[in-house]
């Protein structure tokens, strides 16, 4: 096995493409434990953080671009990050332990494609797009339109995502995201639940993205759920009818974390108090009557 | 009844926390375990396993793998020979590598030796088996059904009554009167049927090995263990050695639990070094230790209480099905044994039924049967406390074992601490804070016979006066911290003066395994006798230079002294006086003490927990936990309280969301601690521990064993806890948030 360590994105993607069979090192929290655990074997493995733009995070049109290599210790350490992001950041703040935060990546948790990833909900309902690089050049894709299945993505041969996009936070917007897990951390999603709003003058939603995870083969970006907050000022009719929504999106299975019944219940009650949270960092109030 | 060994004393050492003697070496990393030695042209060891959990080994084809380059050597069955006569030397052979079938997911078909980690590992793919799978079966309840998969057959013992499975190969029955006559006394019965989850010990180190073995029969092996005296009988047992040529040494243990009082794949290591002719190094991985060692059983229970309504235990019954895994034996008699050993009961019977499956052979963990022993009794109890609106500490109270009971399971108890428990739960802030939304609080007792046993331990005055002291038990819970107090205890002197170790199997006669919490009490009692053993000749010695009788001799804060005025006036002999004459008079000095150690006294605990259910998904917080338990006496308190803790935060894993989790396909599908959820610090609660000493007559100091009783009470605390909180009565372990979703959606 190969173990390459370019300092350019254009090596990096010349590399990827001349091999089929390597895999691409961010952080390798995910990457390592698979190969330990025999379920890989790459011919090589490329390291991207000696790739500068991949390791850092900077301002761009109102918005953020994080590097493809920046692990989620660093984007907590943000604060101007945090405070347009928080429900982003917080979710990749939920990964693994203390020592895997100093190397986790937000894009490492999107190409690792797993339904249970905590950022990606979070990401998508932030509207967050991947720059991905290749042999053809540059394109920009939404976060969803990346992984494909349980372990899939639609990245073509060479190619690799460079870095996360947030998009600049509309005035009176709010994040959150929220998981279930039997333990208090250390633990993978059994459901998660991130959520993305604005608020209008008058304190209604008028956008809203809900995204539930660990329900379905990929993460669902749900239209059928921010439907039931659009419009309304997030009062106990519209969060019943938002846990109602997302419990019937929810398409789980009865696996070793838990039942199809248990999830179908439990992606409801995250999703309305996501949405409570959400709610409250956009400035408005929740709770009230209709 | 044994030898009334206690006298009430002073103490100046015992009691005190001075810091551990082991501490450097382990915060700094230099502490030795198991995978942490090498050798000199060592191979790595690897083990090829199961993918099914039932299956006939038609062949194993391993030319492919004998023919790569840096393989050593390659081992089945085959290359073990020597057959051992005793059947449980036969099943452990089995076990650590499988005859004609494989009978669980994991279990070991073969093993190379190689000059590299990935060399092994290629080697173990380019081993052929052919395998015709069989019907298998994991679940205790299952196992017993007529039609059930048979795990081996001939295996069933005379007790088992006619027309039960031949997976049942074992029943046990314990009690005394007459149940039913007691039920008509009672105003209320309940009778309900629980279930538990076969749970891992979770030992933070796997098990690892280094083993050489000559062509002349002469072996050495370091090993993680529990128990190495047991390692070097249960190895020469199995391939046929003389006991004498095989040494074991123990590395330092990074935790056990019962789990490492069993071998596993010491066998294989020794037979790889010696078809290879290196030493070879055996380490398991994590999805090993799961699938392959440890688990204890889950379990399946039916109990039945009557009681006044005043609260008086009228009649009880209880039976017990305890699962095996894949070879005879079993726990069930013990959880029969300790279900009701709290309760002063006229009218008691249990029974316990031992089941093979097809999974790992269970091992003892912490305890071993005792909690599925409580629990469901416990959460009975506490259920008709709730129906007939007691007290739960007081009802326990009112049927509590004391001195003179005759317990559940046979013997009159002498001197015991459970009341004292109860009392000083009454008494504790914990019990009357208040609860908030969605809390509660149980109460649950426990019990545990504690252990005594073969036990030698020598003490050495060295010239310089101070003193050497090897036992024989590797230090798993801080027997060289304990052992070096207790004899700076017994011989006056300066802790620091007092060095103990472990010694290797050729250096002492032999030692029992450590387990049945019986080191601080059965290796502390023979160190106590072997520092008097040293002063008695310390004396003479001083007898024989001052020229008088050595009954005349005192022995007090570490000097000779004469023992009155008419004995002579002559200054005290200091240890290091009589020490550094020793040639002179007689030669070196050391005291041993050699003994099957009896006495070992029960112990009791009572614990209380508060919980907080989330009414929407299920998920169960642990606010508060308290531990009162009999130490008998503390010999260093800071690890009395990290075994009260220890065993508290054990059963709150067991309790709230340790499970081993079985596919249709009999394989395991959780092997990793990832899935497989201890809980991790922050989802404890600071565990208090409340220290009871109510001094145990077979202990010169009425120490009693402190390190299994605690796991005992919490399963059915936490139960009682969640269902006082939930509103409603769960009945199966472990309660994850589904299962506790479950039960309050369908209240």
């Amino acid at each position: 096995m190969r173990f390459e360590t370019p300092t350019s994105v254009d090596q990096a993607v010349a590399l990827l493409a001349a091999d089929p069979e390597a895999r691409v090192l961010a952080g390798g929290t995910d990457l390592l434990v698979r190969l330990r655990a025999g379920q890989i074997a790459p011919s090589a493995i490329i390291d991207i953080k000696r790739i500068r733009e991949m390791t850092v995070i900077s301002q761009e049109d109102g918005g953020w671009r994080i590097g493809a290599a920046v692990p989620s210790a660093e984007m907590n350490e943000h604060a101007a990050l945090k405070a347009d992001w928080p429900g982003v950041v917080e979710s990749a703040d939920l990964i693994g332990s203390t020592q895997i935060q100093g190397r986790a990546t937000l894009a490492g948790n999107l190409c690792n494609a797993s339904p249970a990833a905590d950022s990606v909900p979070a990401m998508m309902a932030a509207r967050a797009t991947a720059r991905i690089a290749g042999p053809d050049g540059t394109r920009d894709v939404a976060v969803e339109g990346i992984p494909t299945g349980v372990g899939k993505t639609s990245l073509e041969k060479g190619e690799l995502v460079t870095s996360i996009f947030l998009p600049a936070k509309p005035a009176h917007s709010g994040d959150a995201y929220l998981r279930f897990i039997p333990r208090t951390e250390m633990d993978i999603a059994v459901v998660g639940c991130g959520i993305s709003l604005t608020l209008d003058d008058q304190g209604k939603i008028s956008d809203a993205r809900v995204a539930l995870g660990a329900v379905a083969p990929t993460v669902i970006l749900s239209q059928s759920c921010a439907d039931t907050l659009i419009g309304t000022a997030g009062d106990d009719a519209a969060l019943d009818a938002l846990a109602a929504a997302a419990s019937a999106e929810a398409k789980p299975i009865d696996d070793k974390r838990g039942t199809i019944a248990f999830r179908k219940d439990v992606v409801g009650v995250l999703a309305k108090r996501a949405a409570k949270i959400a709610i409250t960092r956009a400035g408005g109030k929740t709770g009230g009557e209709t | 009844m044994p030898k009334d060994e206690y006298t009430s004393r002073d103490f100046k050492v015992v009691g005190t926390r001075p810091i551990r003697p082991d501490g450097i070496e382990k915060v700094t990393g230099k502490a030795r375990y198991g995978a942490d030695i090498s050798a000199p042209g060592m191979l790595w060891g690897a083990i090829l396993r199961s993918p099914h959990a039932h299956a006939r080994i038609k062949g194993i084809d391993t030319s492919k793998a004998r023919a790569m380059k840096g393989v050593k050597a390659v081992i089945t069955r085959a290359d073990f020979t020597h057959q051992p006569e005793d059947s449980g030397m036969a099943d452990i052979l089995d076990n650590c590598m499988a005859g004609d079938k494989a009978r669980y997911d994991g279990h070991a078909v073969a093993a190379v030796a190689a000059t590299s980690k990935s060399i092994a590992r290629a080697a173990l793919a380019a081993i052929e088996v052919d395998y015709e799978v069989l019907p298998h079966v994991t679940d205790v309840d299952e196992a017993m059904k007529t039609g059930a998969p048979v795990v081996e057959p001939g295996r069933q013992q005379e007790s088992v009554p006619e027309g039960y499975c031949e997976n049942v190969t074992g029943r046990s029955q314990y009690g005394h009167g007459d149940p039913e006559s007691g039920f008509e006394q009672a105003d209320l019965i309940v009778e309900r049927s629980f279930k538990t989850a076969a749970t891992h010990q979770g030992y933070i180190e796997p098990h690892a090995c280094l083993a050489t073995l000559d062509s002349d029969g002469q072996g050495d092996l370091w090993v993680c263990t529990q128990g190495h005296y047991m390692v070097r009988n249960v190895c020469a047992g199995v391939l046929g050695l003389d006991a004498g040529q095989l040494r074991v040494t123990a590395s330092e243990i990074g935790g056990g639990f019962g789990g490492k009082t069993h071998v596993w794949m010491e066998p294989t290591a020794l037979m790889l070094a010696r078809k290879s002719g290196k030493p070879v190094k055996l380490v398991l991985s994590r999805d090993e230790v799961f699938r392959a060692t440890g688990p204890t059983a889950s379990s399946s229970v039916d109990v039945k209480i009557g009681m006044t309504s005043e609260g008086k235990i009228t009649g009880a019954t209880a039976t017990y099905r305890l699962q095996a895994g894949a070879y005879p034996g079993g726990i069930a008699f013990l959880s029969a044994m300790c279900g009701f050993a709290p309760y002063d009961l006229e009218n008691v019977r249990t029974e316990g039924f031992e089941v093979m499956t097809n999974r790992p052979k269970a091992a003892a963990y912490r305890a071993p049967g005792a909690p599925m022993g409580a629990y469901p009794v416990e959460s009975v109890i506490d259920e008709l406390c709730q129906k007939l609106d007691l007290d739960p500490l007081e009802t326990r109270l009112k049927n509590a074992a004391r001195e003179g009971t005759r317990s559940s399971y046979g013997p009159t108890y002498p001197a015991i601490g459970l009341e004292a428990t109860l009392e000083a739960a009454k008494s504790h802030p914990h019990w009357s804070a208040p609860l908030g939304e969605n809390q509660g609080r149980g109460v649950a007792c426990g019990f545990w016979f504690n252990f005594g046993g073969d036990t030698c331990v020598s003490l050495m005055v060295n010239p310089d006066g101070t003193v050497s002291l090897s036992e024989g038990n590797p230090d798993i819970g801080g027997s060289r911290a304990s052992m070096t107090m207790m004899a700076a205890e017994e011989l006056g002197v300066p802790l620091d003066q007092v060095r103990t170790i472990i010694a290797d199997t050729a250096s002492l006669g032999q030692n029992e395994v450590t387990d049945g919490s019986r080191v601080t009490f059965a290796v502390g009692l023979a160190t106590i006798k072997a520092a008097r053993h040293a002063i008695e000749i310390m004396k003479e010695r001083a007898a024989m230079t001052w020229g008088i009788d050595p009954e005349a001799v005192d022995w007090r804060d570490g000097a000779a002294h004469p023992a009155g005025p008419n004995a002579g006036k002559f200054p005290p002999m200091t240890i290091k006086e009589i020490a550094a004459i020793a040639s002179n008079t007689g030669g070196p000095i050391a005291g041993h003490h050699e003994v099957n150690a009896e006495g070992a006294g029960v112990s009791f605990a009572t614990h209380m927990v508060d919980t907080e259910v989330d009414p929407e998904t299920g998920a169960v917080k642990v606010l508060r936990y308290t531990v009162f338990q009999d130490a008998g006496k503390a010999v260093h308190p800071d690890y009395v309280e990290g075994q009260f803790q220890g065993g508290a935060a054990q059963g709150i894993g067991w309790a709230i969301n340790e499970e081993y989790i079985y596919g249709d396909d009999g394989r395991l599908q959780n092997a990793g601690f990832l899935d497989y959820r201890i809980p991790v610090a922050s989802d404890l609660p600071m565990i208090e521990p409340v220290i009871l000493e109510i001094p145990n007559p077979g202990h010169p100091y009425g120490v009693r064993g402190v390190g299994e009783t605690s796991i005992v009470p919490p399963l059915a605390a936490i139960a009682n806890s969640v269902s006082r909180a939930a509103g409603v009565r769960l009945t199966s372990l472990p309660m994850s948030p589904p299962r506790v979703l479950a039960a309050l959606k369908a209240q």
